[in-house]
């Protein structure tokens, strides 16, 4: 609590300053045409105040220049904020390809969070200072809103689904963490903060904490009791009943139905809990489902998982049922020309809410 | 007296800008409030004017319905601490504070109230197109406002009023369905009052009453009926899909059950920003009147307000994406909805232009409605910047769903849309009564709602801004400043809206007779008696001359003239 009468909140990450910075310029012109409407506006009333009963204003003529002004300088003003703003947005959205992957799941009403090393933690996250931070984020149940008004970033989080947002906290601090998407009873009790530390303290919290293993081991152990190495990873001389894994995370996949699509966070998910939704060209929609048998945490970590299977060597197996049974690395027609592995931390990931962003 | 006979010259609407001395005037012997009595013949009325005033008084019934649960709202967040109500009842009473005042204040208030009254009177007509069509408007609206009263006495709903998926569909454990069906319900009477207007303004103009002739409130309210009956079927769809999921558990929006939850959002907010429009456009309309009549001079730019109205009622439908940038939507789409959302906002400032400009040169005076006019322009230009500060994309991922878009929708709705109400209601008062009301009571009254509004909303702007999520029932002390000064603003405007309530109707029996046309405007409203016949006009008016014409807009062309 910094002062009874704060008028502008803290900034604590490298966004926050460029927001700020077009908040500035908008303040001043807003100010500028208020005031330039209230000055007139006030001297008009005096200056050409009605003398006479009957008196009655000068008459009107089509004042064209005027006109064209008054719509061209707002027109252009707008334009320009826009497009700054739209670049700022962008900046906002698009995680560098150094950005490390944390997870968020949100519940009425509590915030659950879980770090790459597999740390857990409830309505409060630590992050270290200087750190590109992707949060991939779902909802166990009604649409939420993960907002950090120092870092002036907001993303919605909704169930069924993956959205992503990233930060890179400038400041150590303890900063406010908000729900903004109001989901019900104690809506503003969904509340807690966002602990950025120096590197240092930051690895001595990690080691502190309940030690745990990453979340792509446990997402490994998940694979292996839930029994999903039978079909997606057989033995050797064993038929594939289920696609292959490896190399599947970025790369173009092509479906039952003629479709294709590249494999990101929500395609894993869905082919996970819908299986049948999208079926692989060349296989059987034999897979059940994993609805209610997995949290939205064991999601994660089976994602992770598989994510993880792509940085792998051997990468670039085909997704495709022929190739892949007939155990080729060569690249199949499945694979999208030119696709690239991404790297192990944090793949540029395309899901629907961001495009995959041109390499930084 | 019955309507001024000399209407039909061609040069009267010169004469009539001398205000007539209203010390010995009396009520005409004869007209709309006293041609018949019982309460039956006002139930099947088919006047126009009767509807207006029964509009009139249930649009006010849930104004102050709706400022007692705001009033609320305030007095629980004078504190962090969810101290006065608890969280379900704090959520119930902003969800019903929001579904009265937009669907059963805002959006009827000035088309249902004076957009009934005048928009006959002003075009020279004996009433609108379908009268039945009219009254049945009222019952349904009534029919509506009846199932939201029923859901609000059985302890009411807790969605908030945008109704947002899955949480509506299968979280909530109030009377969703019920609320929802009626805003179904109220949706058919602005469907039939829209549909009444287009046919009116295009059927029944007076002789000579040409398109661009047409006073500028007849061209908002136009312009306001094409989003009616465009948009509201959209929202009745969709809250009939969102009850359908509730019942018969169809997979729509919730993804538990196959859904998409963003869909929602796309059809809510299809209708729901045109809707912002149909809430503010007839208050431009009516700024447009209130100006010209008290600068005696004609609007500058006429045809270029007239085209906003219809530009902003199109662009309004284009823009919707931009209450949901923070989604997850593409960061392409969210581009284009923010392009077209600056867009937007071009025509609403050529306006606030010139109507700024038509005060150059005027001859103005500050009776009551001109205060409200003259407010309404500083404040719709406050909210109006800000929105296109919320439409610039990076700066709208901080404040989306905080208090800086509590600030900025308040500005434009009770900035906008209650002030020009009001300086409408205070303008045509005397048309609607035939009688005066206190003019120092009115101007104070004025004062302290322009005070206390500024002091309710402008914190609101820094607490946004600092970060203070809508709809928070209990908040981090630090912002309790800002909030104090709120809720003491908040008082002070509930006391500026009591005062007309209580002189409007002291007015009626008290108040002296008005006279035809006691601010000396032009404009065919002001050419009958006050109050008007059932009639309106004894001898249909033939219109000679441009809107607002004080006397000295250039002369007509012969051939421009009907006779």
């Amino acid at each position: 609590m910094r002062q009874d009468l704060p008028l502008f909140p803290a900034a604590a990450s490298t966004g926050a300053h460029q927001v700020d910075a077009i908040t500035y310029v908008w303040l001043v012109v807003a100010a500028f045409f208020s005031l330039l409407i209230a000055g007139l506006i006030l001297y008009f009333m005096t200056r050409y105040r009605r003398r006479t009963p009957d008196g009655v204003g000068a008459a009107t003529g089509s004042p064209l220049l005027l006109e064209v002004a008054w719509s061209a300088i707002p027109l252009a003003i707008t334009l320009v904020m826009f497009a700054w703003g739209a670049r700022v947005f962008f900046y906002i959205y698009r995680p560098p390809s150094n950005a490390v992957e944390y997870f968020a799941v949100g519940k009425q009403w509590m915030w659950k969070f879980q770090h790459p090393e597999g740390n857990r933690e409830i309505d409060e996250l630590h992050v270290p200072v200087g750190q590109p931070v992707k949060m991939i984020m779902t909802s166990e149940d009604v649409i939420h809103s993960f907002y950090v008004p120092a870092f002036r970033m907001k993303q919605d989080v909704l169930p069924g689904r993956y959205t992503t947002t990233w930060f890179q906290a400038d400041r150590p601090g303890t900063y406010h963490l908000f729900c903004a998407e109001y989901c019900g009873t104690e809506h503003s009790r969904m509340i807690g903060s966002i602990v950025v530390m120096e590197p240092t303290d930051y690895q001595a919290w990690l080691s502190g904490a309940a030690p745990g293993q990453s979340i792509v081991a446990s997402g490994a152990q998940l694979f292996e009791s839930l029994a999903c190495n039978t079909c997606h990873r057989p033995g050797p001389g064993m038929a594939a009943r289920g696609p292959r894994l490896e190399g599947l995370f970025g790369h173009q996949v092509v479906l039952a139905d003629g479709r294709s699509l590249v494999a990101n966070e929500d395609y894993l998910r869905e082919s996970i809990v819908a299986p049948a939704a999208k079926v692989v060209a060349g296989y059987q929609p034999i897979m059940p489902t994993f609805q209610g048998q997995v949290t939205e945490e064991q999601l994660v970590e089976l994602i992770a998982y598989v994510k993880s299977l792509s940085a792998t060597p051997g990468d670039g197996t085909p997704v495709s049922a022929e190739a892949s049974r007939a155990g080729a690395a060569a690249t199949g027609p499945a694979i999208a020309p030119g696709a690239t592995a991404p790297t192990s931390r944090a793949p540029a990931t395309p899901t629907a809410a961001n495009p995959a962003p041109p390499g930084r | 007296m019955s309507a001024n006979p000399n209407a039909t010259t061609p040069d009267t609407a010169r004469t009539s800008v001398t205000a007539p001395a209203t010390s010995d005037l009396a009520l005409p012997r004869e007209n709309y409030l006293n041609a018949q009595y019982g309460l039956r013949s006002w139930l099947l009325t088919r006047d126009h004017k009767r509807i207006a005033i029964l509009y009139l008084i249930s649009v006010t019934a849930f104004f102050f319905l709706g400022g007692f649960f705001a009033l609320l709202i305030r007095l629980e967040l004078l504190t962090p601490e969810g101290d006065l109500v608890g969280p379900d009842t704090y959520n119930r009473l902003f969800t019903m504070h929001g579904i009265v005042m937009v669907f059963f204040f805002l959006i009827p208030s000035i088309p249902a109230t004076l957009g009934n009254f005048l928009l006959p009177l002003m075009i020279g007509a004996k009433d609108l197109a379908f009268p039945k069509v009219n009254l049945g408007s009222w019952y349904v609206y009534n029919l509506g406002a009846l199932f939201t009263l029923w859901s609000i006495l059985h302890g009411g709903v807790d969605t908030g009023w945008t109704f947002y998926t899955p949480f509506s569909t299968t979280y909530s454990n109030t009377y969703v369905i019920t609320a929802a069906l009626g805003i179904f319900v109220a949706g058919f009477s602005s469907i039939m009052t829209g549909l009444n207007f287009i046919v009116t303004v295009h059927r029944m103009r007076a002789p000579g009453l040409t398109w661009f002739r047409l006073p500028l409130f007849v061209w908002s309210m136009y312009a306001t009926s094409l989003i009616m009956i465009l948009g509201t079927p959209v929202i009745a769809i969709t809250l009939l899909l969102v009850a359908a999921e509730r019942t018969l558990h169809l997979g729509i929006f919730d993804p538990a059950l196959g859904g998409d939850p963003i869909l929602f959002q796309h059809l809510f907010w299809f209708y729901s920003h045109p809707a912002v429009y149909i809430m503010v456009l007839p208050g431009m309309g009516v700024v447009s009147e209130l100006v010209a009549a008290f600068s005696r001079r004609r609007i500058v730019g006429y045809r270029v307000v007239a085209f906003a109205s219809v530009a902003i009622a199109i662009l309004g439908f284009l823009v919707w994406g931009h209450h949901m940038f923070v989604t997850g939507q593409s960061l392409y789409t969210a581009t284009i909805f923010s392009v077209l959302s600056m867009l937007v906002a071009i025509p609403s400032a050529v306006k606030v232009f010139n109507w700024t400009a038509t005060l150059y040169g005027g001859a103005i005076s500050l009776e009551t409605p001109m205060l409200y006019a003259l407010g309404f322009i500083g404040l719709f230009t406050i909210g109006g910047l800000t929105g296109t500060m919320v439409a610039t994309l990076g700066f709208d991922v901080h404040v989306h769903d905080t208090y800086f878009i509590v600030a900025h929708f308040h500005y434009i709705m009770v900035g906008g849309t209650i002030m020009a109400y009001m300086g409408g209601m205070h303008y045509w008062w005397p048309k609607i009564s035939g009688r005066l009301y206190p003019s120092f009571l009115s101007k104070l009254s004025a004062l302290i709602i322009f005070v206390g509004f500024n002091l309710t909303f402008f914190p609101q702007f820094i607490l946004g801004y600092l970060g203070m999520p809508r709809r928070y029932w209990s908040y981090p002390p630090e912002f309790q400043v800002l909030n104090v000064l709120s809720t003491a603003g908040a008082s002070i405007l509930g006391i500026g809206y009591i005062l007309p309530l209580c002189y409007f109707a002291w007015s009626m029996r008290y108040g002296k007779a008005a006279g035809d046309n006691p601010w000396g405007a032009v404009g065919l409203e002001w050419t009958t008696a006050s109050p008007p016949p059932t009639h309106n006009f004894d001898v249909t008016p033939i219109v000679t001359h441009e809107a607002y014409d004080y006397g000295q807009a250039p002369v007509l062309g012969e051939e421009a003239r009907v006779v």
